[in-house]
């Protein structure tokens, strides 16, 4: 697997180039834009949200015979994509923050895969910052994960066979994408965008500077792919769904039941004598 | 007293036991103050007399003439001429000389100090801490760095030709503030001394400030947008909502719950919480929900908002969820809402239940069951007991417990009619 990994200063986010992205008025959907891709920089798309989903987590293999008192563990950290495509189309670089102890504790991926490898034998928490491409914005997100390197169940010696593997599932929005970044991702397999609305016209896609010399940055074949973790919506939605259902039906007996309290005395059928004169 | 004849005990010892324990009290209560006075400073005597009960009594010397006078007195330690009255204790006809005898505390500086203070500011080379330590009287660092400065900067401004010769001088530019100097070192010594608990706390109230000024910032900017969002309520929602992206951090730190808010309509919240998020360029699903989250609960209490992810815990759903898709946190949502609203019919519930109760018990006696309402207590906390179908079960047990308004017009039914309590060989 390629590692890079560097010891830059963290801080040299600026955009590189001078264009911020100022506060832009939204524009309307129809209008086609045959302007340079500048102007596809500041315009902004109203209601448009996309969506990348990913996941960030820790795998940690016992080195066994290896082992050594201060590096009784290998661990990777990393950020993928969940279903494991390509996240360098979202994302510039990570940086992520170590343990003081280790040397060079601000680690710099500018590459996909984002991912760090390190031995060990402590347990801390690990900053995890996500830096996106300039057209995209130039707030970083930060994530925070805490690497373990002990399983669970503490029965037995450790193995160096299974890996401690924790993994996190999260998704990035973008609530209002500049015109480029959504060109240049709409059909892109990492990146989820709503159906546009029919007659919406983008700029013609702008690849970034770094695109297309890159390796292939998705972690289909990733040697560790055999640990990564499934993440389907489906179970919770179904779980969900059920656990609606029970409480609207408990509300439902419970408004009932106030009703019954509040409302005028029920209709007996019993005769009372008085209504016949 | 039998007893004591079955034990074979003699029975005297009762009677003097009763004659004994009389003398000892009258014993242990104190002369000249109250027995429960005296117990509180411990209720015993003390080891050694403070002050002798005797002296309290008889103090005035009987060969002394004691009056008092309404006199003036003035006070040295004062600049303005201010003449004051006071009540003087005037021993055979003389009354007392002397200065005002609270003037001593106004700490004065005498030619023969002051000169003691130069001396040995010039042996020590103006190191004042030395110099208090060598002073005879006890003076602080900092009196004495007041009054030496005072008095070179009176002499400055004497020797000096004219007073704009001088403006410069440092001694002059910034004369050396004792109260500010005192407060200082006071702060400084009160942080060196902070536990790290205390430091740690300290971080976190800033940090949340930070957090609050940068919300408002971006709230006058949702403000400046075009959403129609209701005044009073929308900057405030939105304040407690936005935090810029840069802060973010899902799952790990602890959310910091802010103050209360003005009460306003849960959609009205939701509605700025969306914009709030729509004014980031980035953020974190998880972060999206934990505000709509802390939106929808901000006008229930803690308690409530604990039954809630019980409840949630009790239906088999992650407090959490585990793969927040935009699906899964708006199915989340919808059904931590839906548990408010049962919460609060439940509580609706219990009200009119007692209410109800105790009108009836009140005009019409016997009534089966209805009290045991009330108790229910852990009961009625566990709305959802896993793998229990609660819909047959406890549902039913309530229906069969109460009775219907319609029957407060009625006598109660005999018991064969009354509904019958659930029986495990129902089930």
């Amino acid at each position: 697997m390629s590692l890079t990994t560097s010891s830059r200063k963290q801080g040299e986010n600026q955009p590189d180039d001078g264009a911020s992205a100022a506060k832009p008025p939204r524009i309307k959907i129809g209008k086609s834009s045959e302007e340079s891709d500048k102007k596809g920089a500041h315009r902004r798309v109203k209601d448009v949200e996309i969506c990348v989903p990913i996941v960030y987590g820790t795998i940690a293999f016992y080195l066994g015979r290896k082992a050594s008192e201060s590096q009784s563990h290998k661990w990777t950290v990393y950020v993928r994509g969940a279903t494991n495509e390509d996240l360098g189309v979202v994302i510039k670089r990570v940086v992520f923050q170590l343990h003081p102890s280790f040397n060079n504790p601000t680690r710099v991926v500018e590459s996909p895969p984002f991912e760090l490898s390190e031995c060990g034998w402590g347990e801390f928490e690990i900053g995890i910052s996500l830096f996106f491409h300039n057209d995209i914005c130039d707030k970083q997100l930060d994530l925070f994960h805490h690497l373990k390197l002990y399983p669970e169940d503490e029965s037995g010696p450790q193995t160096t066979k299974k890996p401690v593997v924790v993994e996190s599932y999260n998704e990035i929005v973008y609530p209002d994408p500049s015109e480029n970044f959504l060109a240049r991702v709409q059909n892109h397999p990492a990146v989820i965008v709503p159906r546009m609305p029919a007659g919406f016209n983008l700029p013609y896609p702008v690849s970034i500077e770094s695109v297309n010399e890159r390796e292939k940055g998705d972690t289909k074949d990733h040697p560790l792919s055999q640990w990564f973790m499934n993440f389907s919506e489906a179970d919770e939605l179904l779980k969900l769904a059920a656990a609606r259902q029970q409480v609207q039906a408990h509300i439902v007996k419970l408004r009932r039941q106030l009703s019954v309290m509040d409302g005028p005395p029920p209709l007996l059928k019993q005769p009372t004598g008085y209504d016949y004169t | 007293m039998d007893a004591k004849d079955i034990l074979g005990l003699p029975k005297n010892s009762i009677t003097q036991e009763k004659k004994s324990r009389p003398q000892k009290d009258s014993q242990r209560k104190p002369d000249g103050i109250s027995r429960e006075v005296y117990a509180l400073t411990g209720g015993f005597p003390p080891l050694i007399p403070a002050i002798e009960a005797s002296q309290l009594k008889k103090r005035p010397p009987s060969d002394e003439k004691i009056t008092w006078q309404w006199l003036p007195f003035t006070n040295s330690a004062r600049k303005d001429n201010l003449h004051l009255y006071h009540w003087v204790r005037i021993v055979n006809g003389v009354p007392p000389t002397g200065d005002y005898s609270f003037a001593k505390y106004n700490k004065m500086w005498t030619k023969e100090e002051t000169d003691q203070l130069f001396e040995l500011c010039q042996s020590f080379d103006l190191r004042f801490i030395v110099i208090a330590d060598r002073f005879p009287s006890s003076r602080t660092v900092e009196e004495l760095k007041d009054r030496y400065y005072s008095v070179a900067r009176a002499m400055l401004a004497a020797r000096a030709p004219s007073p704009g010769d001088i403006s410069g001088h440092p001694l002059v530019k910034e004369p050396y503030n004792v109260s500010q100097e005192t407060e200082r070192k006071r702060a400084l010594s009160m942080v060196l001394s902070q536990t790290k608990q205390q430091e740690r706390k300290d971080a976190e109230v800033l940090a949340e400030a930070k957090r609050i000024t940068e919300s408002r910032m971006v709230a006058r900017g949702a403000e400046e947008s075009e959403l129609p969002v209701p005044s009073n309520a929308g900057p405030e929602s939105a304040e407690r909502a936005a935090i810029p992206s840069d802060t973010v951090s899902p799952s790990a730190n602890v959310q910091h719950p802010s103050a209360a808010v003005a009460p306003s309509t849960i959609t009205v919240d939701n509605a700025s919480i969306l914009a709030s998020l729509r004014m980031l360029r980035v953020y974190l699903r998880t972060y999206a929900l934990d505000q709509m989250v802390q939106a929808a609960s901000s006008s229930a209490g803690l308690r409530t908002i604990k039954r809630v992810e019980q409840t949630l815990q009790e239906l088999g759903v992650n407090l959490k969820p585990r793969v927040p898709t935009k699906a899964v946190c708006a199915e989340h949502l919808e059904l931590r809402r839906e548990i408010l609203t049962l919460l609060n019919l439940q509580k609706q519930l219990q009200y009119k239940e007692a209410e109800g109760s105790s009108y009836r018990d009140g005009s019409y006696g016997d009534t089966p069951g209805t009290p045991k309402h009330l108790s229910h207590g852990g009961d009625q906390d566990r709305i959802f007991v896993p793998d229990m179908n609660f819909a047959g079960e406890r549902i039913g047990k309530r229906d069969q417990k109460r009775k219907a308004p319609g029957r407060l017009s009625e006598a109660p039914l005999p018991a064969h009619k009354r509904p019958r309590k659930l029986k495990a060989a129902d089930l």
